[in-house]
């Protein structure tokens, strides 16, 4: 089972990359962004019977810090 | 004091902490692989050097705050145990927890490497009973993740408990509330960006980080 765990960052929690972003595109005369985020995506390939208990807690435990990230689970 | 370091994949100030450590202490510390699962008897500190632990993979220190002797770490601090984590120590202490917030990339993106002024703001602790409450100190840091990040609440609590050990006294990295060391409700947890032990001898530019471990030695007790 494929899975994408898309992490981001809360919001409120300031982002000193997503910022940096945006002044490059703002650099490249792209004109009219209002904001920009920058988050990660986590690919996985799990066996078929993996819990969503387990996908939780995979998340919970490593691929996202929760003090500062929220996670969202895809399946592929 | 017999005190022990602990070394990940990736620590690259394992040595320096140790030659503090044996500077101050006049005992080598042991030096105990992340893949351990027992601490030494008769510590009276652990450490957890800066570096770049796992490459900085996933998050800073995320990874090996999952390492086997975590487990350890944490019933020794429970226990009331001294844990000085510095620099990639501090961001591994708050991903297992035991201290609040986050580090993120500095404000600006910029790795800082340079000293930095510091205020002393709780001289009360295990860690900070040779400085003085607001006493000015030098120490270096060299960081890409030291920006600290904690919720208005946590922030007050720390501020209101005496938590901010210490406390930027200028514009580094973007930190919360300028804050450089923060620690645990019991007061034996410190983890910092800064670096004391890059401030033992004259030779060093300065010997601020010096009184760090003499404090924690007396305290601890020899």
């Amino acid at each position: 089972m494929k899975l994408s765990i898309f992490v981001t960052l809360k919001p409120g929690v300031l982002d000193p990359q997503g910022k940096a972003i945006h002044k490059a595109l703002d650099g490249l005369g792209f004109s009219g962004v209002n904001d920009v985020r920058a988050g990660k995506l986590i690919e996985l390939d799990v066996a078929d019977d993996t819990s969503d208990t387990a996908i939780d807690e995979m998340c919970r435990k490593l691929l996202a810090n929760t003090v500062i990230e929220n996670y969202r689970i895809v399946r592929a | 004091m017999k005190t022990a370091v602990i070394v990940f994949p990736g620590s690259n100030c394992d040595r320096d902490i140790a030659v503090a450590l044996e500077q101050v202490t006049g005992v080598k510390p042991a030096m105990i692989w992340h893949g351990e699962t027992v601490l030494p008897d008769g510590i009276g500190l652990i450490a957890l050097p800066g570096g770049f632990s796992y490459g900085d993979y996933l998050r800073c220190g995320a990874i090996a705050a999952r390492s086997p002797i975590i487990a350890a770490i944490v019933a020794a601090a429970d226990r009331g145990l001294p844990v000085l984590g510095i620099c990639n120590g501090f961001q591994v202490l708050t991903e297992i927890g035991l201290l609040p917030g986050a580090l993120m990339r500095n404000e600006g993106l910029d790795f800082v490497c340079r000293d930095v002024a510091l205020t002393v703001e709780n001289a009360q602790s295990a860690f900070t009973s040779r400085y003085a409450a607001g006493e000015r100190v030098s120490f270096s840091v060299a960081h890409h993740d030291g920006n600290y990040v904690a919720d208005s609440d946590m922030l007050d609590r720390l501020e209101g408990d005496g938590r901010v050990a210490f406390r930027y006294a200028e514009r580094v990295n973007g930190s919360a509330r300028q804050i450089a060391g923060v620690l645990n409700p019991a007061g034996n947890v410190l983890g910092m960006m800064p670096h004391p032990e890059r401030k033992i001898e004259a030779a060093h530019g300065g010997t601020d980080g010096r009184r760090l471990f003499e404090g924690l030695l007396e305290t601890v007790g020899a």
